[in-house]
């Protein structure tokens, strides 16, 4: 039996008074491929966030590699790229290999010289994104598809078990779309690092992933993408959206 | 020029603000809290007027003052985390008020060398300790450098990387507010937000990394320090103004080199 990694028990989550996540169950095991889908403000990305950390719920357990996520302090394991990565505007002066250098030594206070294993490490990964002719670009000038390759990268170089993304592919055309899932195909299944993506293209996502949960007036629906089905979308989206078939 | 005493006096500690501040601000411009600049410099200014009435050298109390309103406004932002500049608002109108209301209840004759700064009037004593001061938050910064990139960059992620994010905003808005009150002498309060943007400004339009964007506003900040001060001691002008004036020109030759290339 594959090990769960990442475990969401009965969590309740609010904004104020709006309640956006009620009770809350689920998990994601080693390895697996999952998108979080729903309409616009159902809570994909609080969801992310809660998983990581970055939030607390108001109720409910949340666990990383069966330890609280309050207490989870193994930072190399996890991977994540935040929405505020893509939104910083062209003139920020930072190149890509800067940015990749970012994530070696964050921790102890004193600063260390990247030694020169870590210089090539930066190549490597560079390399596996297919982004080590662009390391000295400015990241500003990269196209939206190629950014998001370059924070996968900066995740990589910590040989991370788990890569958390939120909505990276939001205004990224359809080729470089195809080209960045074929990168997520390759690290989830060369590397076996699972992976949890938030996205609003439901269309594009359920043919990538193994297990789709979508999120809808703050419960959850699990759809596992082994077998044949289908799943009534208009339950989620409304009346305007027709009945979608999944790949199987 | 510099066989006088307070011209030597205003070359060092000038040199050191040139550093300081656009190193500082460069990491405010790149997180868009510039202003922030701006909000501290008033409260400054209400520092300076206790300090004037109650006997107390002034530039400890501007710092005091300083420090105490860089923590709130870190606490502000917390509080309105999504209207965030309303922070910087409240505290802006706390330091004008309180200014306005102390500078009235005593002897302040002397603030307005603070206002527009004033070099002839440095001392020793604020040498050594603009100086002490200066070096501290270079080194400091030197050495949170990369973390502070990661944080300028993707807060976010940087926190998840275990980066104790909250401590170095914390730690980082005090700097900004003791370079704040060690830069007033020397360009004034009313100008200090300048010399932190203007270098910097400048600089991001050449720079293509972060390092090279950093080294380029300290380099602008130090020239437009030095040329500012020679042209204001010929040319008998405020000090200040010549300088921030003299950066002012630094970015308009920049922004006029890139539109041609």
């Amino acid at each position: 039996m594959k090990k769960k990694i990442v475990e969401v028990k009965n969590v309740s989550f609010s904004y104020g008074d709006n309640k956006v996540l009620e009770n809350v169950s689920l998990y994601i095991e080693e390895g697996d491929f999952v998108g979080i889908i729903g309409p616009n403000g159902s809570a994909k990305s609080t969801l992310l966030k809660l998983m990581v950390g970055l939030l607390k719920p108001d109720s409910g357990n949340i666990y990383l590699f069966n330890k609280p996520v309050n207490e989870f302090k193994n930072y190399n394991k996890i991977g994540y790229i935040s929405q505020n990565a893509r939104e910083f505007n062209k003139m920020f002066p930072a190149t890509v290999e800067e940015v990749v250098a970012a994530n070696i030594y964050t921790k102890g206070i004193l600063p260390k010289r990247i030694k020169r294993e870590e210089r090539e490490k930066i190549d490597e990964v560079l390399k596996i994104v297919d982004m080590d002719k662009y390391k000295e670009r400015k990241i500003g000038n990269l196209s939206g598809g190629q950014k998001q390759r370059v924070f996968i990268a900066r995740a990589l170089i910590n040989n991370p078990r788990i890569l958390f993304m939120d909505e990276p592919l939001v205004g990224v055309d359809i080729e470089s779309q195809n080209k960045f899932y074929n990168l997520l195909n390759k690290i989830n299944e060369e590397f076996n690092i699972t992976l949890i993506m938030v996205s609003h293209d439901i269309g594009v996502i359920s043919n990538k992933v193994n297990k789709l949960f979508c999120l809808s007036n703050g419960k959850v629906y699990k759809h596992d993408l082994n077998k044949d089905m289908k799943i009534n979308l208009k339950d989620i989206y409304g009346e305007n959206m027709n009945i979608l078939f999944h790949r199987h | 020029m510099l066989e006088y005493e307070f011209m030597r006096r205003s070359f060092v500690m000038g040199i050191i603000v040139a550093m300081i501040a656009p190193t500082v601000g460069y990491f405010l411009v790149l997180r868009r809290q510039s202003i922030i600049g701006d909000t501290l410099s008033h409260v400054a200014l209400a520092g300076v007027a206790l300090g004037m009435i109650t006997n107390v050298y002034p530039l400890y109390t501007a710092i005091l003052f300083t420090v105490i309103a860089a923590v709130g406004i870190e606490y502000l932002r917390e509080k309105y985390e999504n209207y965030a500049e309303l922070s910087l608002s409240i505290v802006l109108s706390a330091g004008v008020g309180l200014a306005s209301v102390l500078t009235s209840l005593g002897n302040t004759q002397g603030i307005l060398s603070y206002l527009f700064g004033s070099l002839s009037l440095v001392s020793n004593k604020e040498i050594i300790l603009v100086t002490a001061l200066g070096i501290i938050i270079l080194a400091t910064i030197l050495i949170l450098y990369k973390k502070l990139f990661y944080m300028t960059f993707d807060e976010e992620s940087a926190y998840l990387s275990g980066i104790p994010v909250k401590a170095i905003n914390l730690y980082f808005s005090i700097l900004v507010a003791v370079t704040i009150a060690i830069s007033m002498r020397i360009v004034g309060i009313l100008l200090i937000s300048s010399l932190m943007i203007l270098p910097v400004a400048a600089s991001l339009i050449i720079a293509n990394s972060f390092k090279k964007g950093l080294l380029y506003s300290i380099v602008f900040g130090v020239i437009s320090v030095i040329v500012g001060l020679i042209l204001s001691y010929y040319l008998n002008l405020a000090s200040g103004g010549t300088i921030v004036l003299t950066s002012l020109i630094l970015l308009i030759i920049t922004i006029i080199k890139d539109i041609k290339k």
